[in-house]
């Protein structure tokens, strides 16, 4: 999923590189007479084509119109206009789960962003050790639910070594799970610490390719590394960065492996996130169209960040870009 | 020559010069960063071979507590419910070895088929000339912006109608056919290959078809590894979707089955060592997986996310 997300569509390649390299087969298709490889082309794209087109496309149509129904799996779906929408509107349910969901992804991005550029620093400026990189990127390996039940057991308010240490040096123990206020920076630091390795290795990336020149001349001038760090990475580093920020809250908008194995939305609804609310919705109480609305809200809310990708992205090429 | 020999490391490594208080510093927060990153998993060794009452007993031991195998035993259902609850554990049975075999076979089949039809479509797209190319390759990109969850619910009712509800073939259908990504890094590779290798091969009389497979594949033997293993780590992780769909043994996959351990253990006394165990279990075949593509993995991951 991560992957799946992770491109930006803006970087994509126009259609002028394809036109390039089709350009020296036209010769050899006037020799065939056969206009082209349409035929084969179909079979060849046929299986992907089939599941573009019915777990795709299909799904999203259906979705937003589910979203205008009252549908519980049972009977047929039964139009009723705007109601699912209204419903969302006055429903403070779903304006809480909306402001957790925030919640998280504000700590969740910060601290993700802030950790994973040191990360990403410190392993161009300092070492450039395919192993350390291998060593930061090992928790992205682990599922969100292992990375849950690793992180419920560390930090147990009775038997988590988290919490043995907090008060070996003196400080009450933190229920981190249980708690309304601790919940939600719990969850979302765990998922840091899941995700954070990828996040750097993206950055790191895009360090790469600022040229080692550019630090040599600035070191020649007497730079320190904290000035070329403001003067040369960052913005350099920007659009990279911008792009990389962007994949991730719309990755981070859609937590739920983590909730669904720590706190399942609890304590009192304190980490009733989205898209646990959305599940909710569908499974627990079978309303289907009442979770496609909210899908559907969220769709649009995730149509806004990318929107706002192509503003940052094109705003912020660099020549290195 | 002496010029040469001063600037070529100074290139190389530009950092790598006299001890300062900030090197040192940044060293220990490199170490820190390591520390907080390996240390969760030694914990889960340390805890899945101790036994709970000796946990309970001595929660800050850095050693595991009366050195036992008895936590992977419960997790793979090698003890009786009665000595499973006298261990701290729940009685319920739990059969790991299905769901890793569950696991195998979905992530395999995902990967497998999903790799080959993008494959194939990223040759269209790249390599063949037909009507309409561009025009499809869009819609595929388009799809790339809509989220997971967006089609999670519709795709759910879609299996429920087809009565793929409870099996492995409806956890792998939505993902087995391509994945916009998949198509379009692809694409990529396929559109670097040189018109020249293909040229050759059609003197030589070969087909298309002949290309994609003789020449096509082959060449680009790196990027697909790398995708497959990426591909296959995500889908093995991957909970949301076969939580939706899997209710009984047949087509629980480990994720599912681990998150319904930890649900049976009684909340007063939690089967920590018994959950460790599992989780391990369900962890190591990744860490294994990635212990030996590491190096092309870790040097491949900004292509997939920047280029």
């Amino acid at each position: 999923m991560t992957i799946a997300s992770s491109s930006p569509p803006s970087r994509l390649p126009t259609g002028g590189a394809a036109e390039a390299h089709s350009k020296p087969m036209t010769g050899r298709t006037e020799a065939g007479g056969t206009g082209g490889d349409g035929r084969l082309a179909a079979v060849f794209i046929a299986p992907a084509l089939l599941g573009f087109l019915v777990f795709l496309l299909w799904p999203t149509l259906r979705g937003i119109y589910l979203s205008f129904t009252r549908f519980n799996l049972l009977t047929p779906a039964e139009w009723v206009g705007l109601d699912n929408y209204v419903r969302m509107v006055n429903d403070p349910i779903f304006w809480d789960s909306l402001t957790v969901t925030v919640e998280y992804v504000v700590i969740n991005i910060g601290v993700q962003t802030v950790a994973a550029l040191a990360i990403a620093v410190l392993l161009q400026r300092l070492t450039q050790s395919a192993m350390l990189r291998g060593i930061v990127l090992t928790p992205y390996l682990m599922s969100n639910v292992v990375a849950g039940l690793v992180w419920l057991w560390i930090l147990d308010t009775q038997l988590g070594i988290g919490n043995e240490i907090i008060s070996a040096v003196g400080i009450d123990r933190i229920p981190f799970l249980a708690d309304e206020t601790w919940a939600i920076p719990t969850i979302a630091l765990i998922n840091v610490w899941r995700h954070v390795g990828y996040t750097a290795l993206l950055l790191f990336a895009g360090l790469q390719a600022i040229p080692n020149d550019m630090y040599e001349a600035a070191r020649v001038d007497g730079a320190s590394e904290w000035r070329m760090f403001w003067r040369i990475t960052m913005p350099l580093l920007r659009p990279v960065l911008a792009v990389v920020l962007i994949m991730t809250v719309i990755g981070s908008f859609q937590v739920f492996d983590t909730v669904a194995v720590t706190t399942a939305g609890g304590p009192a609804n304190a980490t009733n996130v989205l898209q646990y609310y959305i599940y909710g919705s569908a499974f627990g109480r079978f309303q289907f169209g009442y979770a496609s609305a909210m899908s559907v809200a969220l769709l649009i809310v995730l149509s806004a960040i990318t929107i706002l990708q192509y503003r940052l992205t094109r705003a912020g090429r660099t020549d290195l870009g | 020559m002496a010029a040469v020999t001063t600037t070529t490391p100074t290139t190389l490594r530009p950092v790598r010069r006299r001890f300062s208080f900030g090197r040192a510093a940044a060293w220990t927060v490199m170490g820190l960063i390591v520390l907080i990153t390996l240390l969760p998993f030694y914990w889960i060794l340390r805890t899945a071979l101790s036994t709970n009452a000796g946990l309970n007993a001595d929660p800050t031991n850095p050693l595991p507590v009366d050195l036992t195998t008895s936590g992977f035993e419960r997790a793979l259902g090698m003890q009786s419910a009665e000595e499973a609850v006298a261990q701290g554990g729940a009685g319920g049975g739990l059969d790991f070895w299905r769901y890793l075999l569950n696991s195998v076979l979905v992530s395999t089949l995902i990967t497998g088929c999903q790799l080959f039809f993008s494959a194939m479509a990223a040759y269209a797209f790249s390599r063949l000339r037909w009507r309409g190319r561009d025009a499809v390759f869009g819609l595929f990109l388009a799809g790339m912006m809509v989220p997971t969850i967006f089609t999670l619910l519709p795709n759910f009712v879609l299996i429920k109608q087809l009565h793929l509800v409870d099996t492995l073939l409806g956890i792998a259908l939505p993902t087995m056919f391509m994945a916009p990504f998949a198509v379009f890094f692809l694409r990529q590779f396929f559109m670097n290959i040189p018109r020249e290798v293909e040229e050759a091969a059609l003197l030589d009389g070969a087909g298309k078809v002949k290309i994609f497979f003789r020449v096509v594949l082959p060449m680009a033997s790196t990027p697909i590894v790398t995708l497959g293993v990426l591909t296959y780590i995500t889908s093995w992780n991957d909970y949301f979707w076969p939580l939706m769909v899997s209710y009984s043994d047949s087509s629980r996959v480990l994720t599912v089955a681990l998150a319904i351990f930890r649900a049976q253990t009684p909340a007063t006394g939690v089967d920590w060592s018994g959950l460790m165990a599992a989780t391990l279990i369900a962890a190591l075949p990744m860490l294994v997986l990635f212990a030996c593509f590491a190096r092309r993995i870790v040097s491949s991951i900004g292509f997939t996310g920047i280029k």
